[in-house]
C-alpha cells in the first residue's frame, strides 16, 4: 500500500509530445480512474507509472520514493491487460505463480498465496488449465489473480474489462470495485467508458490530448466540469453547447452549457428558448428529445418517460434552471 | 474439401497407388539387392525378392564396412547433424531474440548482414571457409564437420518473425512480474517456440545429415567420414569389385535415421500444432 504521486509528468515519442506534464497526489488506498477518449494518452500515463515507459520529464514517485529509474519489478506495482497478456503455455495456477517464482518465494508460500487468490476470485477450479481453455470472463479473473498474489502496492489496470460483453463488464466492474476496497490498494484504472469512471472511481482524471483538464471526485466532476471538454465528455447524452448570445448571455467568445437532464420541455411562450422537434426517442424510463434552435443548434432534452412525448416537427419551448447553467470561454475554460 | 464418391474415390486411390509404386520401387529394389549375394546381383535379371543373406550383409556393413565401418559413419553423421540441428537453433533463437526484443546501435545493420548470408551457402564459401577450418586445426574433427555450417540466416529469420507475432504485453507482464530478460526467453519465448523448433529441427537434421560436399573436403580419415560421403567412398575405383550388398545395405542404413526423425518428432509436431496457443 502506497501514495502515488505524479509532478509535471511528460511524455514524448521522438519530437512529439503525447502528455504535456500531469500533476497528481494520490492517496494510500484510493481508486483512481484515467478516463477519456481513444489516443488521448491515458495508457502511456499508466504505463509511466508502471515503468514500462521511460518518463521524457517529471517525477514519479511511488510510496514517497523517486521510481523513474527503477525497472517496473521494483516498483511494487502489478498491471492488468487490456488482452490479458496470460503467458500462454502456463497453466492457470503457474501464471499466478510466476511473479512470486521468480521473488524467489517458498513453494508452500506460492501455493498459498495461489490458493487465497484463486479463491477470492473464484478460479480454483480452473487452476490446472491453459488460459486457452478459459472464456474471456475467466482469463481476466486469471489476470486480476496474477496481479493480487504478488500483494503489490499499486495496482495498475489498462482498460480491463473492454473486451468482455456488456453484461459481464458490470458484474466485473463490481467485482473489482469490491476486490479493492477489501485489500485496499491503491489503484490507478484506465478506461474510456465514462460509466465505468463514474462508478469505479474514488477521484477521476479527465484527459483530453495529453492533459489532465480535471482532476476530482466523479460527481464534483459532473456537476462542475471545468472545461468545455469534460462537460463533453462526461454524462450521456453529451451537455448541449449553444453560442452565449442566442439567450442572452455573456459575448460572443462565450458557450453555454446545458446538461440534457437539466432541460425541461414547456410551453413556447414562457420559455427561454424555442426549438423544432427533429425526433424523439422513447426508451421506456427516459425519453430523449432531439430539437433544433434557431441558430442551427442541436440541443438534447432528457425527460422521465411518463412526460408526454413531444411529436416531429412540433415547435416547443425549453427551460431551465439559472443555476444550471454553465458558461465557458471558447477557448475551452469555464467561466462559471 | 471436394467430396469423392463411387467411381471418382476408386481413381483418385489407383493414381496415388501407382505413384506410391513408382516412388518406392527403387527402394524396394535397394532393400533386395542388400539381402542377396553379390553373385545374384551381378546375373540378370535381377530378383525381385528379398534374399536369405540379410543379417550377413548387414552386419558385414555395419562391423567392417568397406572403408570404415558403417555403424562409425552413422555415429559420425548423427553428431555432425544433431550438431548442426541443435546448434542452429540455438544460434538463431538467440540472434532472433536480440534482434526483436532488444534496441541496440547497429540492429538493422546486424539483422541485413544476417540476412545477407543466406546468399552464401556452403558451396559458394566453401574455398575460404576450408582455409579457416584447416587453421584452427579443425580438419578430421567434428568441430570442423559442425561449426563452419551453424549459422543459419532461415532459421534466424524464422525465429524473428515468430516473436514479431509474440504480443508485447506479454513480454511487459513479464517484465512487471519481474522476469529478466534471459529469464523471459527461457520461460516464455522458449517454450511457446517448441513448435517451430520441432519443425525446424527436422528440417535441419536432414540437411545436416545429407551434406555431401562439406565432410568429404574436411575430412580424410576413413574414421571420421559420415555415411552419405562414406557410401560414394565405397564405389570402387578402377578394376575393383563394387560389394554391392553391402553398399545397398549401407544406403538403407544411411536413410534409416533421417525416417526416425521424422516420424518420432511428426507426432511432438502434430501435438504442437493441437496444442497451439492463440
Ligand atoms: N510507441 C509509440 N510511439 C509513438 N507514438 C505513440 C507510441 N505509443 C503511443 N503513441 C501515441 O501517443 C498517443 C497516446 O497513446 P495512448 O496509447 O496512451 O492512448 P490511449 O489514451 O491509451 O488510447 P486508447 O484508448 O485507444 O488505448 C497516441 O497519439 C499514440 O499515437
Ligand atoms: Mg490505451
Amino acid at each position: 500500500m502506497a501514495t502515488v504521486t505524479l509532478e509535471n509528468l511528460k511524455k514524448s515519442f521522438g519530437r512529439t509530445e503525447v502528455i504535456h506534464g500531469v500533476n497528481i497526489d494520490i492517496a494510500d488506498g484510493e481508486f483512481i480512474v484515467i478516463v477519456g477518449p481513444s489516443g488521448c494518452g491515458k495508457s502511456t500515463l499508466l504505463r509511466m507509472v508502471a515503468g514500462l515507459e521511460t518518463v521524457t520529464s517529471g517525477k514519479v514517485f511511488i510510496g514517497g520514493h523517486l521510481v523513474n529509474e527503477r525497472e517496473p519489478m521494483d516498483r511494487d506495482i502489478a498491471m492488468v491487460f487490456q488482452n490479458y497478456a496470460l503467458y500462454p503455455h502456463m497453466s492457470v495456477f503457474d501464471n499466478m505463480a510466476y511473479g512470486l517464482k521468480i521473488a524467489g518465494r517458498s513453494k508452500a508460500e506460492i501455493a498459498e498465496r495461489v490458493a487465497a487468490a484463486a479463491h477470492v476470485l473464484q478460479i480454483e477450479p480452473f487452476l490446472d488449465r491453459k488460459p486457452r481453455e478459459l472464456s474471456g470472463g475467466q482469463r481476466q479473473r486469471v489476470a486480476m489473480g496474477r496481479a493480487i498474489v504478488r500483494k503489490p502496492a499499486v495496482f495498475l489496470f489498462d482498460e480491463p474489462l473492454s473486451n468482455l460483453d456488456a453484461k459481464l463488464r458490470v458484474q466485473m466492474r463490481l467485482e473489482i470495485k469490491q476486490l479493492q476496497r477489501e485489500l485496499g490498494v491503491t489503484s490507478l484504472y484506465v478506461t474510456h467508458d465514462q460509466v465505468e469512471a463514474m462508478t469505479l472511481a474514488d477521484r477521476m482524471i479527465v484527459m483530453n490530448e495529453g492533459r489532465a483538464d480535471q482532476i476530482g471526485a466523479p460527481l464534483e466532476v459532473y456537476a462542475n466540469p471545468q472545461t468545455v471538454f469534460v462537460a463533453g465528455f462526461i454524462g450521456s447524452p453529451p451537455t448541449n453547447f449553444l453560442p452565449a448570445l442566442s439567450v442572452s448571455r455573456g459575448s460572443t467568445e462565450e458557450l453555454l452549457g446545458i446538461r440534457p437532464e437539466h432541460l425541461r420541455i414547456v410551453g413556447p411562450d414562457k420559455c427561454e428558448l424555442r426549438a423544432r422537434v427533429v425526433n424523439a426517442e422513447a426508451l421506456g424510463a427516459e425519453t430523449l428529445v432531439h430539437t433544433r434552435i434557431h441558430s442551427g443548434e442541436y440541443v438534447t432534452v432528457r425527460q422521465e418517460g411518463s412526460r408526454p412525448v413531444p411529436e416531429e416537427g412540433e415547435e416547443v419551448g425549453l427551460g431551465w434552471a439559472k443555476e444550471n447553467e454553465m458558461l465557458f470561454f471558447t477557448n475551452g475554460a469555464r467561466r462559471y | 474439401m471436394v467430396e469423392k464418391r463411387g467411381a471418382a474415390l476408386w481413381l483418385t486411390h489407383l493414381g496415388l497407388i501407382v505413384g506410391l509404386f513408382f516412388i518406392f520401387f527403387p527402394i524396394w529394389l535397394a532393400f533386395v539387392a542388400s539381402t542377396i549375394s553379390q553373385p545374384e546381383i551381378v546375373r540378370p535379371p535381377m530378383p525381385l525378392l528379398p534374399g536369405d543373406r540379410f543379417l550377413e550383409n548387414y552386419s558385414k556393413a555395419l562391423v567392417s564396412g568397406i572403408n570404415a565401418p558403417v555403424a562409425r559413419m552413422l555415429f559420425n553423421s548423427a553428431v555432425m547433424a544433431l550438431g548442426i540441428a541443435f546448434g542452429k537453433i540455438a544460434i538463431s533463437l538467440l540472434s532472433a531474440f536480440a534482434i526483436v526484443y532488444f534496441r541496440f546501435p547497429g540492429r538493422q545493420l546486424f539483422f541485413w548482414l544476417i540476412f545477407l548470408t543466406l546468399m552464401l551457402p556452403v558451396e559458394v564459401r566453401i574455398v575460404p571457409t576450408y582455409e579457416v577450418a584447416a587453421q584452427f586445426g579443425m580438419l578430421n574433427s567434428y568441430s570442423g564437420l559442425i561449426f563452419p555450417l551453424i549459422a543459419s540466416a532461415t532459421a534466424t529469420f524464422l525465429f524473428r518473425q515468430f516473436f514479431l507475432t509474440v504480443p508485447d504485453e506479454l513480454a511487459e507482464a513479464a517484465r512487471v512480474d519481474g522476469a529478466r530478460p534471459m529469464r523471459f526467453f527461457w520461460d516464455i519465448l522458449l517454450p511457446m517456440s517448441r513448435t517451430n523448433i520441432a519443425a525446424l529441427f527436422v528440417i535441419l537434421f536432414i540437411y545436416g545429415w545429407n551434406q555431401y560436399l562439406w565432410p568429404l573436403l574436411i575430412t580424410t580419415d576413413p574414421s571420421m567420414n559420415t555415411i552419405v560421403m562414406g557410401i560414394k567412398q565405397m564405389f570402387p575405383s578402377g578394376d575393383d569389385t563394387a560389394d554391392w550388398p553391402v553398399i545397398m545395405a549401407t544406403s538403407l542404413l544411411a536413410m534409416l535415421p533421417p525416417i526416425l526423425v521424422v516420424i518420432g518428432m511428426q507426432r511432438l509436431f502434430i501435438r504442437g500444432l493441437v496444442e497451439s496457443e492463440k
